[in-house]
């Protein structure tokens, strides 16, 4: 490195600025590219779109495929895929399985489809106990049935010891979209309520509380939760529901923004609103983390239009899955793009995307 | 008490605020020194509920922010060792050297893990006898007794497969070295509270006395922010340039004497480099003579790499209160979290990182004008 002269702090010229060491497109894969934040989104932008294919809409957690000309008019089916990798296998509330099972039929829910069939591969490693692969599998077959779906094919591929961790899952699932129905995140409106299904990071802390080195324990079971039902039970109060969202990796931050860019819509959430449960926020405080980003497998987040919030707030509450939800703001034509939270009193905060994994701070 | 919310109520804030505003007649400048403070002060707005005229400036206790660039490089260098467990607290994994972070090593097939406490890294010291488990030991007063312990323990039990790579900061040189910067405009500090929980408040008296200035130790909920800022204010109307400890639930006035001890057996002070302030005496600690041969510096000959700052980056007037983020002609426009030009950006505590999470002017987003009507 050169010597530099001696900062003066002024005359200087900022479109000459060297970075000291910037981190801008690193040419290798970090972790943080998995975190459902930004760096996953800049991926998906600069290398998967543009090599697959970009969709004519907005990304959705499912494709849903028009079959009117194969099948009649209002015909459509939904279409997802979902990876799941998890360390520990096993964490309190839930283990690989049935996460990958709800992660597949919740992002069919999401397009307001009911699941019809999944499929699920599995990768081992080898020298997994394969009493370790009976429930992870059980819990699939389990998690399915809840769903009131089943597993219609499946692979499975083995990798040499060292080479994964214990098992990875995939699922893929297909659902039908009733007529009328069309959820998508670009179509929050201004005067849409937002309502939220329940407390928010039971799952990400649940499992964080058993990875190794975190010898804390809170009680917490993770949420993880077939949402279909609940979707059903919402339709039925509204079959225009504008938008719908399970704030999973990136959680409630991350699902809120991308409705908000998406539907170019600003939305205000009243802070206090936010249910968060006392050990989410405890854990959160000692490790640096924010609850608004700790994923959750078993919630969403809803924009419903102002005249039907209060109906579909109460079929929401009436199902098992939604008994905890709530209204916690609405979207507004002010700050496109730009997801505010109001504190208690009154003062005002962005709620910005995630950047990468969140990294439990210093002190 | 559950020490969850309490210390977040609506009621007693807005009681905390108004009481503020009865206080203050004039303009004043009072630095919070600590990052974890700044941050706090961010996320619930509480600038935005201050008077007009007391202005919060953001100081240089980020302990990510201000870890010399030349540490960062001897991090990396040997983190990427192929007999190295490298193992840091979380925050310090994206920080830029000037070739490449720790996470970047760790994709490029290092051993580098994320731990909670250096008692995590000396487990894995003892579980992994075949490897040299380093842990990069930085941060202030808060982070530096577990080090200690750490080290001491690591000497009790013989594991000489660990050593730590110190960089720790103290807090009180930092003070001095704010207030003989040119064109200081701090008029009273905000103490950390959880530095004075180790240390206690005997650094602070003769330097308040010294630099004309009412330091106040102060928590980190927002009733503890606005009583410290209430009490910061109460002695600046009243000319009083004393300590007040507005965090008693937490500090008592001797600190931690256990702690202390562990501090004074493991570490001797040592002159620092700040990264964006520069070199400042007495203001770091290094292991004493004891213990040096638990330092990672020495073991892996990583002493020799020399790095000079980069003099492009503006950190150092943000560190220093010099510069507020927003004012950066560069904030939010060529260097965000996503392209960080310096550390106060990349760290989640750093002032610049704090106000592109939480403020970006030219959104139409209330900025620091006051509490909107609900």
């Amino acid at each position: 490195m050169t010597d530099h002269p001696p900062m003066t702090g002024h005359d200087l010229d900022p479109a000459s600025w060297s970075c000291p060491a910037p981190v801008r497109n690193p040419p290798t894969v970090l972790l943080g590219h998995g975190s459902g934040g930004a760096m996953t989104a800049e991926l998906i932008e600069q290398i998967f779109l543009p090599a697959l294919g970009r969709p004519d809409g907005p990304l959705t957690d499912s494709a849903v495929l028009d079959l009117s000309a194969a099948f009649g008019a209002g015909g459509r089916l939904a279409f997802t895929t979902d990876a799941h990798v998890v360390r520990p296998l096993f964490f309190p509330g839930g283990c690989i399985g049935d996460l990958a099972v709800n992660g597949t039929v919740n992002d069919l829910a999401m397009v307001g489809a009911r699941p019809i069939a999944l499929s699920c591969a599995f990768v081992l490693e080898e020298g997994t106990d394969l009493a370790v692969v009976e429930r992870v599998a059980r819990a699939v077959g389990d998690a399915a049935r809840a769903a009131g779906t089943r597993v219609v094919t499946g692979d499975t591929k083995v990798v040499e010891a060292g080479r994964g961790d214990g098992l990875y899952v995939t699922t893929a699932g297909i659902g039908l979209v009733p007529r009328g129905v069309d959820p998508r995140p670009d179509r929050a409106a201004p005067g849409d309520v937002v309502l939220l299904s329940g407390p928010i990071g039971a799952h990400g802390i649940a499992v964080l509380s058993v990875r190794e080195g975190m010898d804390f324990s809170t009680g917490l079971l993770s949420d993880t939760a077939p949402l279909a039902g609940l979707v059903e039970a919402m339709l039925r109060a509204d079959p225009d529901v504008h938008a719908l969202r399970d704030p999973t990796r990136g959680g409630l931050a991350a699902a809120l923004n991308e409705i908000a860019v998406a539907s170019g819509v600003g939305i205000e959430i009243e802070d206090a609103a936010v249910p968060v449960p006392d050990q989410v926020s405890a854990v959160c405080s000692l490790l640096g983390l924010d609850p608004w980003c700790v994923a959750n497998e078993g919630r969403l987040v809803a924009l419903v239009r102002e005249e039907r919030a209060q109906d579909v707030l109460a079929a929401l509450r009436a199902h098992p899955a939604g008994v905890g939800a709530v209204a916690v703001g609405r979207c507004t034509d002010r700050d496109p793009g730009l997801v505010v939270a109001r504190s208690a009193y009154g003062s005002t905060r962005i709620v910005d995307l995630p950047l990468g994994e969140q990294l439990p701070r210093i002190c | 008490m559950r020490y969850l919310t309490e210390f977040r109520d609506p009621r007693a804030v807005a009681a905390l605020v108004d009481d503020i505003r009865a206080t203050v007649t004039r303009p004043w400048a009072i630095m919070e020194v600590c990052g974890g403070q700044t941050h706090a002060v961010l996320r619930y707005g509480l600038d935005q509920m201050l008077p007009e005229g007391v202005e919060l400036i953001h100081g240089p206790g980020c302990p990510v922010c201000v870890t010399p660039l030349e540490t960062v490089d001897r991090a990396l260098a040997i983190a990427a060792l192929p007999q190295v467990t490298f193992c840091s607290f979380g925050d310090m994994l994206r920080v830029p050297g000037t070739d490449g972070d720790l996470a970047r090593v760790r994709a490029a097939g290092g051993d580098v893990r994320v731990v909670c406490s250096p008692l995590e890294a000396l487990a894995l010291a003892g579980r992994l006898p075949d490897r040299q488990v380093v842990f990069f030991g930085i941060g202030f007063e808060t982070t530096a007794p577990a080090n200690a312990m750490a080290v001491h323990r690591a000497r009790a039990e013989d594991l000489r497969n660990f050593s730590v790579l110190v960089s720790h900061m103290r807090v009180p040189p930092v003070i001095d070295a704010v207030m003989r910067a040119p064109g200081c405009r701090v008029q009273g500090f905000l103490a950390a509270g959880h530095v004075c929980s180790v240390m206690g408040t005997g650094e602070y008296h003769e330097r308040a006395r010294r630099h004309r200035v009412p330091i106040v130790v102060t928590g980190f909920e927002p009733l503890d922010l606005l009583e410290g800022i209430r009490q910061t204010l109460h002695r600046l109307e009243t000319g009083r340039h004393e300590v007040a400890n507005a965090y008693t639930r937490a500090v008592p006035a001797e600190g931690n004497p256990v702690a202390r001890a562990m501090l004074a057996e493991v570490f001797e002070p040592t002159d620092r480099t700040w990264r964006g302030i520069g070199p400042i005496q007495d203001s770091g600690w290094a292991l004493s003579a004891a213990y040096r041969d638990f330092d990672a510096e020495a073991r892996f000959d990583v002493a020799g790499i020399r790095t000079r700052e980069p003099a492009e980056c503006r950190a150092g007037e943000v560190l220093q209160g010099r510069l507020s983020p927003p004012d950066c002609p560069a904030f939010a426009t060529i260097c965000t979290p996503r392209t960080p030009l310096g550390a106060t950006m990349v760290s989640g505590e750093g002032a610049c990182a704090a106000h592109y999470r939480y403020r970006r002017a030219g959104t139409g987003h209330p900025n620091g004008n006051g509490v909107t009507p609900r």
